[in-house]
C-alpha cells in the first residue's frame, strides 16, 4: 500500500503548524514522508515536546544537594535518604484517555508510572492518586469514578505495589474533562540507578516486554487537544493494560539491572519506539537504527507508521551490554516474555529506521528529543477578568443565621471532606508489608527495611484556590503537602508535579499556568523542596470551559525515626488539645462557603511562607521531642472540621473532645469554618504545656490551649455540641450513598 | 524447620509470606519457583497471595497447572502442612484439595481492609497459639473471596469443625456487618478433611509487626512451628 502523500493539510492533521513544518523541512532538507511526519507529530506534540510550557519550569527551582536525578534528567527524579538508599518519585496524568475510556485510561496510567519507576532500577514501594472529577450529581461523572476506581485499583492491586494514598476532589468545573494523576514511588541503591541512555557504539538494543499491536497510536498527539465530542470516537487512542505482564516486566528488568548487563533503559510510554529510540540516543549523544521487521507484531500488515508511533502497553528498550544478550534473552525467557534485538547503537546521531533493510525514515536524535532541539516558545498572557470579580466577597450578605451543628455535619459529609474510604478500599494498601500510615491520615507513611526511617507521601492541589488565585494557590498546595508531612513526623525531601490546565494559546490560561508555575516556585524554595521533575498537561477542557487549573503537587518526606511517626487523630482521654498558629477573619473560597452558601468566590487565604515553614519546624521539633500524641492540619472545613476529623480518625476508637476558642472577635462563621493556613490541632498528654510553649515559642509560633480530649461530644464554645456517633456517620457513610446512589 | 513459598507468575504476596517466616519468624526460607517440581525439603508450603496469571480466566485456575503443584498434591497428600492465603486458597481449592468456591465478592468490588477473625477450631497446625476467646486483626484484599459450597458440603465443614476462621467484630461476634464479602456462614478460612491444609482469604502474613497495624497474624506462624515442633516423628 503506497503512503500518504505529504500535504500541507496532512502536516496540520498532525498538529503541527506552518512554522513547525517548514522547521522540519530545514532540518531534513527535504519535504518529510509520511513516517518521518508521524514521528515529529508526536515528538514536537505538547505531551513530548513541552514546548509551550519548558521555559517556564526551567525558572523552578531544581537544585539540593540529595538530588541524584534532577528535573528532566530521568524518567523520573531521585532523592538520596541516607543509609546508601535513594527514593525515586514521578506523577504523571492520564486526563484525557480516563475521559474517555475510564478503566484502562487509569489503569494505564498507573502502569506507565510504575514503568517509570523500574526502568531506573527501583522496586516500586507505593502508589498514590490525585483525582479531579464533576459534581456526582452528574450520571456519566458517576461513570467515570467507578471506572478510574476499578482501573487504579485492578491494575495496582494485581501489579502488588500498595496503593496508599491521594486525594480525590470534586467540582463542577471537572464534569468533562477528570483530572486523573499517577504518582509511583520506588527504592534502590543510590549505586544502581539505570539511566535512560545509550552508549558503546554497535550495542544492540532490544525491545522487551508485550508485543506491539494498534492500540494507542497518536496518544500524545490526542493528549495535546482539547476534548470534544469527536474524541469519543478515539476510544481506539487509549491502550489496554495488562497489569499481569507489568509484574512479569519488573522481576525481569530489575533482574537484568542486578546482573548489570546494561547500558540504559527506558519505559515505552507516549509516541513508543520513537520516543525511547529518539530520548535515549539524544541523551547518549550517538545514533540509533533500527530495522523493525524484528519488532514482535501483534497484527499482520502494521506498517512502519504504525509500528513506530504505537503506545502498546508494558514494553521498554534495553541498550545492552555487547556479549550479555544472551543471559538477557534467557532472564526474559524465564519470565515468559519477549526479548528481541531489533538495531544498535550508530556514531551519527541519527534516529534512522529501516524495514527489511530499507532506510524508511531518517531524522537526527537531537532535534526529536526534549532537552535537544525541539521547539520552545513563550506564549502571551492576560489576567483573566472573572479573577477581579470573583474575589470579591461581601461578607455583609453572608447570614450568620446558621445552625453550626448543621452546618458541621453538612460539611463532613461534603464530597470533598468526607471519608475517601469507598474509593481508597479498592486499593490493595498494605501489601509488601511497609504501610505504617495507610490512606486517611494527614500524609502516608511506609517504613523503610533495614533502617529506622520512614517515608511520608503526600498529594495535594485546591483547584478552587488556584482558580481564583493561581500563584498563591500555587503556594498553598505546596505549603498544604509539607505540613501534612510534617504533622506525619517528617520533613519535605522534594516534590513532583503534575500541572493540570486549560489550551496554553488562551493568554488567559497561560497566564495562570505562569503565576502557579511562579508560586510553586517561591513555596519549593522556602520549604527546600527542589522539584524533580513531573508532567505537564494542557488542553484540559470540555465544549464549555477550561478545569480549573490544578497545578498538583506530590510531596516526599523523610521521618527520621520511626517513633516519630504520628497521626491525625486523638488517643487518649485527658490529653489537652492546643491551636498553632492564627485563626484569621479568612472566609474566602472556603468549602464552608461553597457547601453552605453555594458561593465559590472571595480571596483566598493569605500565607506567609516563613510562618508556614516555622510552623513545620515546630510541630517537628514538638514530635521529635516526644510531646504530643496526634498533629492535624486545619485545611478544607477550617478549625471545626480538623477538630472532628481528629476525634473520628479511628473509627474504632472515636473520641471526644471539649474546646473554647478565643474568638477575638471574629465572625462565628471564620471562627469555625474558616481556611486560614498555617494552623495545626494537636493534642498532648498533660503536664507538656511548659515544654510545648517552648518549642513553639523558638519558632515564633502561635500557641494556645484550647480544650481537652474525652467523652463522646465534640463541643466547641457555645455554637457546637454533637454526638460522635451522628459526625462519624455524616463523615464515613456519606461518599458511598453519593456515588452508589444506595 | 524450612518453609517454602511458592511463586507463580503474578504472584505478589510471595515477598511478604517470605519476609514474615524469614525475618519476623526467624525460620530457614525458600522461593520454590512454579516450573520446578522440587519443594526442596520444605515443612511448610505457603501459597501466597496475588494473581497468579493474572487471573484473568478464574482466580487459581491456570496456577494449579503449575509443575510444582503436583509435587505440592503429594506433600499435602503425605500428610505435610500446606498454607494458602488469598489467591493461594484460591489455588488450593482450584486444586481440589479444599472444597467449595470463592465467588466474586456479593458487592462486585475488590476490597481491601483490617477485619477480625474468630478462630473455631484452635486444635489444628495453624491455630493453636491463638488463645481461647482472641479475635485476630488481619488484613483482607481481595475480590474474588466469596465462599460458597452447597450447602451440605458447607454442613459437613461445620460438622467436622473444618471452618478454622469466621469473619467477626472486633469482640467475636459473627455479624452480616463483619462479613465482608458475602462468604457464606461468615467463612474466612477453612481445612480439609485431615486438617493439614488450610486455606484463607486474609492476610496473617501481613500483619506481623505492630507497626503494620496488627501483630496478630504472627500467631497463625507461631501455630505451626509449634506443632511441627511438638508433632510425634513419623513412622518411618
Amino acid at each position: 500500500m503506497p503512503e500518504p502523500v505529504v500535504t500541507p493539510e496532512l502536516v496540520k492533521e498532525h498538529g503541527l503548524n506552518k512554522e513547525e513544518h517548514a522547521r522540519i523541512k530545514k532540518i531534513l532538507g527535504r519535504e518529510p514522508n509520511f513516517t518521518e511526519l508521524g514521528v515529529f507529530s508526536v515528538m514536537w506534540s505538547e505531551h513530548c515536546s513541552y514546548k509551550n510550557s519548558i521555559r517556564l519550569l526551567k525558572t523552578l527551582p531544581r537544585e539540593g544537594k540529595h538530588l541524584l536525578a534532577k528535573a528532566g534528567e530521568e524518567n523520573a527524579g531521585a532523592v538520596d535518604i541516607g543509609d546508601g538508599l535513594a527514593v525515586v518519585f514521578k506523577i504523571e496524568s492520564h486526563n484525557h484517555p480516563s475521559a474517555v475510556e475510564p478503566y484502562q485510561g487509569a489503569a494505564t496510567g498507573v502502569g506507565g508510572i510504575l514503568r517509570d519507576i523500574f526502568t531506573m532500577g527501583a522496586r516500586p514501594i507505593a502508589s498514590l492518586n490525585s483525582l479531579r472529577f464533576g459534581s456526582l450529581e452528574n450520571d456519566r461523572v458517576r461513570y467515570l469514578v467507578d471506572g478510574v476506581v476499578r482501573g487504579i485499583g485492578d491494575y495496582g492491586n494485581s501489579f502488588g505495589v500498595p496503593t496508599v494514598g491521594g486525594e480525590v476532589y470534586f467540582d463542577e468545573a471537572y464534569t468533562g474533562n477528570p483530572l486523573i494523576n499517577a504518582m509511583a514511588v520506588g527504592l534502590m541503591k543510590t549505586d544502581g540507578i539505570v539511566s535512560a541512555t545509550t552508549g558503546g557504539i554497535g550495542n544492540p538494543i532490544f525491545i522487551v516486554g508485550s508485543s506491539t499491536g494498534r492500540d494507542g497510536i497518536h496518544g500524545a498527539t490526542f493528549a495535546s487537544a482539547e476534548l470534544s465530542e469527536e474524541n469519543e470516537a478515539k476510544r481506539s487512542n487509549v491502550q489496554v493494560g495488562d497489569p499481569f505482564t507489568e509484574k512479569l516486566l519488573l522481576e525481569a528488568t530489575l533482574d537484568i539491572i542486578k546482573e548489570d548487563l546494561v547500558v540504559g533503559i527506558q519505559d515505552m510510554g507516549a509516541a513508543g519506539i520513537t520516543c525511547c529510540s529518539a530520548e535515549m540516543s539524544a541523551k547518549g549523544e550517538t545514533g540509533i537504527e533500527l530495522d523493525l521487521k524484528d519488532v514482535p507484531l501483534r497484527e499482520n500488515g502494521m506498517t512502519p507508521y504504525e509500528i513506530l508511533l504505537s503506545e502498546s502497553q508494558e514494553r521498554m528498550m534495553v541498550c545492552a551490554k555487547k556479549g550479555c544478550e544472551q543471559r538477557i534473552i534467557e532472564i526474559f525467557e524465564k519470565w515468559d516474555l519477549h526479548s528481541k534485538i531489533i538495531g544498535h547503537v550508530t556514531d551519527d546521531g541519527l534516529f534512522r529506521v529501516k524495514l527489511n533493510g530499507k532506510t524508511v525514515s531518517e531524522i537526527p536524535s537531537q532535534v526529536l528529543a526534549l532537552g535537544g532541539e525541539t521547539p520552545e516558545y513563550t506564549r502571551e498572557t492576560k489576567r483573566p477578568a472573572y479573577m477581579d470579580e470573583l474575589g470579591k466577597l461581601d461578607l455583609n450578605k453572608i447570614s450568620l443565621d446558621i445552625d453550626w451543628n448543621d452546618a458541621l455535619l453538612k460539611l463532613m459529609a461534603a464530597p470533598n471532606i468526607c471519608y475517601k474510604g469507598w474509593v481508597f478500599e479498592q486499593y490493595d494498601s498494605t501489601i509488601r508489608t511497609n504501610t505504617a500510615i495507610g490512606p486517611g491520615s494527614d500524609a502516608a507513611v511506609l517504613r523503610i527495611r533495614k533502617t529506622n526511617k520512614a517515608l511520608a507521601m503526600v498529594t495535594d492541589c485546591n483547584g478552587r484556590y488556584c482558580y481564583l488565585n493561581p500563584k498563591l494557590g500555587a503556594m498553598h498546595a505546596v505549603a498544604e503537602s509539607a505540613r501534612n508531612i510534617a504533622c506525619s513526623g517528617g520533613k519535605g525531601s522534594a516534590i513532583t508535579n503534575c500541572l493540570n490546565f486549560g489550551n496554553p494559546y488562551d493568554p488567559e490560561i497561560y497566564y495562570c499556568f505562569a503565576e502557579a508555575v511562579a508560586g510553586m516556585g517561591e513555596a519549593c524554595l522556602e520549604f527546600e523542596t527542589p522539584v524533580t521533575g513531573g508532567n505537564v498537561s494542557f488542553y484540559n477542557e470540555d465544549p464549555n470551559h477550561a478545569v480549573f487549573p490544578s497545578p498538583v503537587i506530590g510531596m516526599i518526606g523523610l521521618v527520621e525515626d520511626l517513633k516519630d511517626i504520628t497521626t491525625s487523630w486523638f488517643k487518649n482521654e485527658g490529653d489537652e488539645i492546643y491551636l498553632l498558629g492564627t485563626t484569621k477573619e479568612e472566609l474566602g473560597a472556603s468549602e464552608y462557603l461553597s457547601v453552605i452558601h453555594g458561593q465559590k468566590r472571595g480571596a483566598i487565604p493569605e500565607l506567609d511562607l516563613s510562618v508556614e515553614h516555622n510552623l513545620h519546624k515546630t510541630i517537628l521539633k514538638m514530635i521529635q521531642t516526644g510531646l504530643i500524641s496526634s498533629a492535624h492540619d486545619c485545611s478544607d472545613g477550617g478549625f471545626s472540621v480538623a477538630i472532628a476529623e481528629s476525634c473520628i480518625g479511628n473509627r474504632e476508637h472515636m473520641i471526644g473532645a471539649s474546646v473554647e476558642l478565643p474568638s477575638d472577635g471574629l465572625r462565628t462563621d471564620a471562627l469555625l469554618f474558616g481556611e486560614s493556613a498555617s494552623r495545626i490541632v494537636i493534642s498532648s498528654p498533660a503536664g507538656k504545656a511548659i515544654e510545648l510553649e517552648k518549642a513553639a515559642a523558638e519558632f515564633n509560633t502561635p500557641i494556645i490551649k484550647i480544650g481537652t480530649v474525652g467523652g463522646s461530644k465534640l463541643k466547641v464554645n457555645d455554637f457546637i455540641d454533637s454526638d460522635l456517633s451522628d459526625v462519624g456517620e455524616a463523615f464515613y457513610e456519606s461518599l458511598q450513598k453519593l456515588v452508589e446512589r444506595v | 524447620m524450612k518453609f517454602g513459598v511458592v511463586t507463580f507468575p503474578g504472584s505478589n504476596g510471595d515477598y511478604d509470606s517470605y519476609t514474615a517466616a524469614k525475618f519476623v519468624l526467624g525460620k530457614e526460607t525458600v522461593f520454590l519457583w512454579h516450573k520446578s517440581a522440587s519443594l526442596e525439603g520444605a515443612d511448610v508450603i505457603i501459597l501466597p497471595g496475588g494473581f497468579s496469571y493474572g487471573d484473568y480466566l478464574r482466580s487459581g485456575a491456570i496456577a494449579r497447572f503449575s509443575p510444582i503443584m503436583k509435587s505440592v498434591i503429594a506433600f499435602a497428600q503425605s500428610g505435610g502442612i500446606v498454607i494458602g492465603f488469598c489467591n493461594g486458597f484460591q489455588v488450593l481449592m482450584e486444586s481440589g484439595l479444599l472444597p467449595g468456591a470463592l465467588m466474586r465478592n456479593s458487592h462486585l468490588r475488590f476490597r481491601h481492609r483490617f477485619v477480625y477473625l474468630k478462630t473455631e477450631n484452635h486444635n489444628t497446625p495453624f491455630t493453636n497459639m491463638i488463645p481461647e476467646g482472641k479475635t485476630i486483626k488481619v488484613p483482607i484484599a481481595h475480590g474474588d473471596g466469596n465462599f460458597y459450597n452447597f450447602q451440605a458440603d458447607v454442613d459437613e465443614l461445620e460438622k467436622n469443625s473444618k471452618v478454622i476462621f469466621r469473619y467477626s467484630d472486633m469482640n467475636g461476634k459473627i455479624t452480616n456487618e463483619a462479613n465482608p464479602n458475602g462468604s457464606l456462614n461468615n467463612i474466612a478460612g477453612i481445612s480439609n478433611r485431615e486438617g493439614n491444609v488450610l486455606g484463607m482469604m486474609p492476610h496473617p502474613e501481613r500483619a506481623v509487626e505492630s507497626i503494620l497495624g496488627s501483630d496478630d497474624g504472627l500467631l497463625v506462624f507461631d501455630s505451626m512451628v509449634n506443632y511441627l515442633v511438638n508433632k510425634p516423628a513419623k513412622s518411618a
